[in-house]
């Protein structure tokens, strides 16, 4: 969770409705020089967690002030905290944030029905906090019975965000497209979801006009296009419209033309031939589409098709092109038109050329992300990006710093290079894809890539690495890295050592994962307090034990150590632990296969 | 993971006896021309050989989220048509590649997208001149028999083709490399430069 919690939960009923500046107040030891409603109104206008977090350790009253005072709250690890203990602290919450899963699930190491169930939440919410608006929820796992009753008990529900969850039908969808008749927001994404059908769509009454976000890009079923049509010509406020693969472009013309003010759009597929007439229609409808700042989507897209978006590429500041497998010249020949950019995601086909058109046009980019266009050990390969690629994005966008990079070879030379162009690194998520995979042209393991990475960066929030790494790098990473909040580790390490000098430096980490490291209890049992300032550990594939685990659990009774058992396992070795601090107790639904020790 | 990596070595790409022997021709039968490789660990290529083989079991990696993965990593075929992939490597070069025979038309079709693939020259040459040239691509057959290619109508070798490999000239010395046109009947001729 982010918030701090004091150690016991608090109860205080509102007090001092009209204090007397100068009288004495028994009950604390600073009395407030102004009443309670003031300082709530104050309080009201902090949006920032860590503000709020801040204000609620001054002092009693500040603690409740700030707790009747906030309306939107986020809970990194839903088992951190349980709804009973949040909703008694905060009572007027209007917006909730939950994350669930470890993040290493989303690469399936994390085994079905594991938990992270949000239905138990909304049962709680469904009483207390009738007025909720917006629920936005990220790795949990959501039923349609659970949708149902979301869409039942929040007469004012507002905005539902679904980012990589499951458990959950387009049944439970229409549950929601039917039955909040407040809804502004809809955002299905990545999730794993049982695409039945598109009658979702459908089930938005004729009247209903108050869609402002849409994103239905994740689902695959043909939803029936003029119930959309008419949808997207009733809601005038409709900003961000992300539409699924099957939109033919006749469809996102006809959607253009009603839409004219959308900021963020997400294409359906481009690979079709395109009359004359079509051709300039849609690129008189981009034209129209003064607004736009995002574009995403692009399945199947061909270089041929892309002319038609330029015009409208003038204002745009994050392109999605992740799912297009462009290569370079295609890449080049749009990005003239972008100068604005500040977010780009690629694919890796547009190989390292392509990577030189983005230093060479876009001098305003903040963020790249290049993910591989295939899987570089089964399909046909394309070359992907090298150290080039990078270096030549790092010489000419001098504001980045937030990179991941998915790449076939690195040196170390490059990434020293690449920091020194760009010191202001928060995110530095660097995938050589090849595991243990040395420096390729020095042939030595890449320490002092990472080295270079956290001795110049530091701002850096977030690392991943990866190559052949010995302890050194994590030397390098616990006596630099002083604003490291998560840190990702795979097939990396020579000894204990290494995860002992992450474990002793680093004062802000807050996550750390592991996978198939050379770790063991010794490690894991080094700096066993520090896992009660993080938000959680994972590892997995490392080699700490049952016992190991147990003693850690031993030693640190708020803390949930949780090892995840898979068959074959010998009950010996604790192949997946997963340990994060809560003061909800150990987890009361649990599966067979999760063992809290 | 190290358990996995000793586990898996008995199904790594290598050819012939570990830990180094003489190297043997075996000559099976008329048609075939096999010969049987060493599988020598000198070098960090083969090193990266090794983790190549390891990896294709490794769950989850590389690290791209599964919805990624279902819509970029698998392509999408508007025509059904049957792919043959075979998997390639090639001394050298630390990554497999696939080909999908199906998609060439005969071996000079095949060697140019070989050398594409692999950034390199020679494929085509060797396939004119064997004795010369410094690649030496082979495939394992059906029988599990490494067999040189070229030798054998196009519409069988792509029947009994299972994988490639692209070996130095210097890997193949000493091994009884026989001319297409030279006796069949077990006489190695040693042809090594």
């Amino acid at each position: 969770m982010d918030f701090s919690l004091p150690t016991e939960p608090m109860n205080h009923k509102r007090k001092n409705p009209d204090p007397s500046p100068d009288s004495d107040e028994s009950t604390t030891q600073l009395s407030s020089p102004f009443p309670d409603e003031v300082l709530e109104r104050v309080l009201s206008l902090l949006n920032s967690r860590k503000d709020r977090n801040s204000v609620s350790l001054v002092c009693k009253d500040w603690y409740d002030a700030e707790r009747w005072s906030r309306t939107h709250v986020f809970i990194g690890n839903c088992y951190s905290v349980s709804p009973e203990i949040l909703t008694r602290r905060f009572p007027n919450i209007r917006s909730v944030t939950l994350k669930g899963k470890p993040r290493f699930s989303d690469f399936d190491l994390v085994p079905p029905k594991w938990g992270a169930y949000v239905h138990s939440w909304l049962l709680v919410f469904a009483t207390k906090y009738h007025f909720l608006e917006e629920l936005r929820l990220k790795r949990m796992t959501v039923s349609d019975e659970s949708l149902k009753l979301l869409a039942f008990s929040f007469p004012n529900f507002k905005a539902l965000s679904l980012l990589s969850c499951d458990g959950f039908s387009t049944d439970g969808l229409a549950s929601i497209t039917t039955h909040c008749k407040n809804l502004t927001e809809l955002d299905i994404q990545e999730n794993d979801i049982d695409d039945k059908s598109g009658k979702w769509l459908s089930c938005f009454p004729e009247n209903f006009m108050s869609l402002e976000v849409l994103n239905f890009a994740n689902l695959n079923s043909d939803v029936n296009f003029e119930a959309l049509e008419r949808l997207v010509s009733r809601c005038k406020s409709l900003i961000v419209l992300k539409v699924n693969e099957n939109m033919t472009l006749e469809q996102l013309h006809r959607l253009l033309v009603l839409a004219p003010h959308l900021r963020e759009l997400g294409t359906g597929s481009l690979l079709q031939e395109l009359t004359p007439r079509q051709h300039s229609e849609l690129k008189s409808a981009f034209n129209n589409c003064k607004n736009l700042n995002m574009l995403s989507g692009f399945y199947e897209v061909t270089s041929i098709f892309l002319p038609v978006l330029y015009p409208a590429c003038t204002s745009l500041t994050f392109l999605n092109l992740s799912y297009a497998a462009l290569r370079s010249d295609g890449l080049s020949n749009l990005l003239v038109h972008c100068p604005l950019l500040q977010r780009l995601w690629v694919l890796d086909s547009v190989e390292d050329e392509g990577l030189e058109a983005v230093g060479s046009n876009c001098p305003l980019l903040e963020e790249l992300r290049v993910f591989p266009a295939s899987d570089p050990f089964e399909d046909e390969i394309l070359h992907g990006v090298t150290e080039a690629g990078f270096l030549a994005v790092s010489y000419g966008c001098k504001k980045l710093h937030y990179v991941l990079y998915f790449c076939r070879q690195m040196t170390n030379a490059a990434v020293a290079t690449i920091v020194q162009n760009c010191p202001d690194f928060t995110h530095f998520r660097l995938c050589i894809m090849n595991p243990r995979q040395p420096d390729y042209q020095t042939n030595e393991p890449m320490d002092e890539a990472f080295g270079a990475v956290v001795k110049t960066c530091t701002k850096l929030r977030r690392l991943a690495v990866s190559g052949l790494l010995t302890d050194l790098t994590f030397e390098y990473i616990g006596k630099y890295a002083n604003n490291l909040e998560t840190l990702s580790v795979a097939f990396a390490g020579s000894s204990d050592r290494g995860m002992e000098c992450v474990l002793k430096g680093c004062p802000k980490l807050r996550k750390l994962e592991i996978r198939d490291c050379p770790f063991g209890n010794a490690a894991l049992l080094s700096s066993f307090r520090k896992y009660e300032s993080m938000r959680s550990l994972w590892m997995s594939g490392c080699k700490v034990t049952m016992d190991g685990c147990r003693l850690l659990a031993q030693e640190m009774p708020r803390l949930n150590v949780e090892v995840i058992r898979e068959c074959g396992n010998d009950g010996f070795q604790a192949d997946k632990l997963y340990v994060y601090r809560s003061v909800a107790g150990p987890r009361k639904d649990a599966p067979s296969f999760v063992l809290t020790l | 993971m190290e358990k996995e990596g000793l586990g898996l070595e008995i199904t790594e790409l290598r050819l012939g006896l570990p830990g180094g022997s003489a190297p043997i021709l075996v000559d099976k039968n008329e048609k075939k021309r096999v010969f049987s490789d060493i599988s020598g660990d000198h070098d960090n290529s083969s090193t990266d050989w090794k983790l190549t083989q390891t990896k294709n079991q490794t769950v989850g990696w590389p690290p791209v989220c599964s919805y990624r993965r279902k819509n970029n990593f698998q392509e999408k075929d508007r025509l059904e048509t049957s792919k043959m992939y075979v998997k390639v490597s090639m001394d050298g070069a630390p990554f497999l590649r696939k080909v999908d025979l199906s998609m060439h038309k005969g071996y000079s079709d095949l060697a140019v997208a070989l050398e594409k693939l692999f950034d390199c020259f020679g494929i085509g040459e060797s396939l004119k001149d064997a004795e010369n040239s410094e690649q030496v691509p082979i495939y394992e057959d059906k029988d599990g028999d490494w067999m040189l290619m070229g030798d054998v109508p196009w519409e069988m070798f792509i029947e009994s083709c299972k994988r490639l490999r692209i070996m130095k000239r210097s890997e193949a010395k000493g091994f009884g490399l026989q001319p297409k046109d030279s006796d069949h009947k077990g006489n190695s001729k040693d042809v090594a430069k």
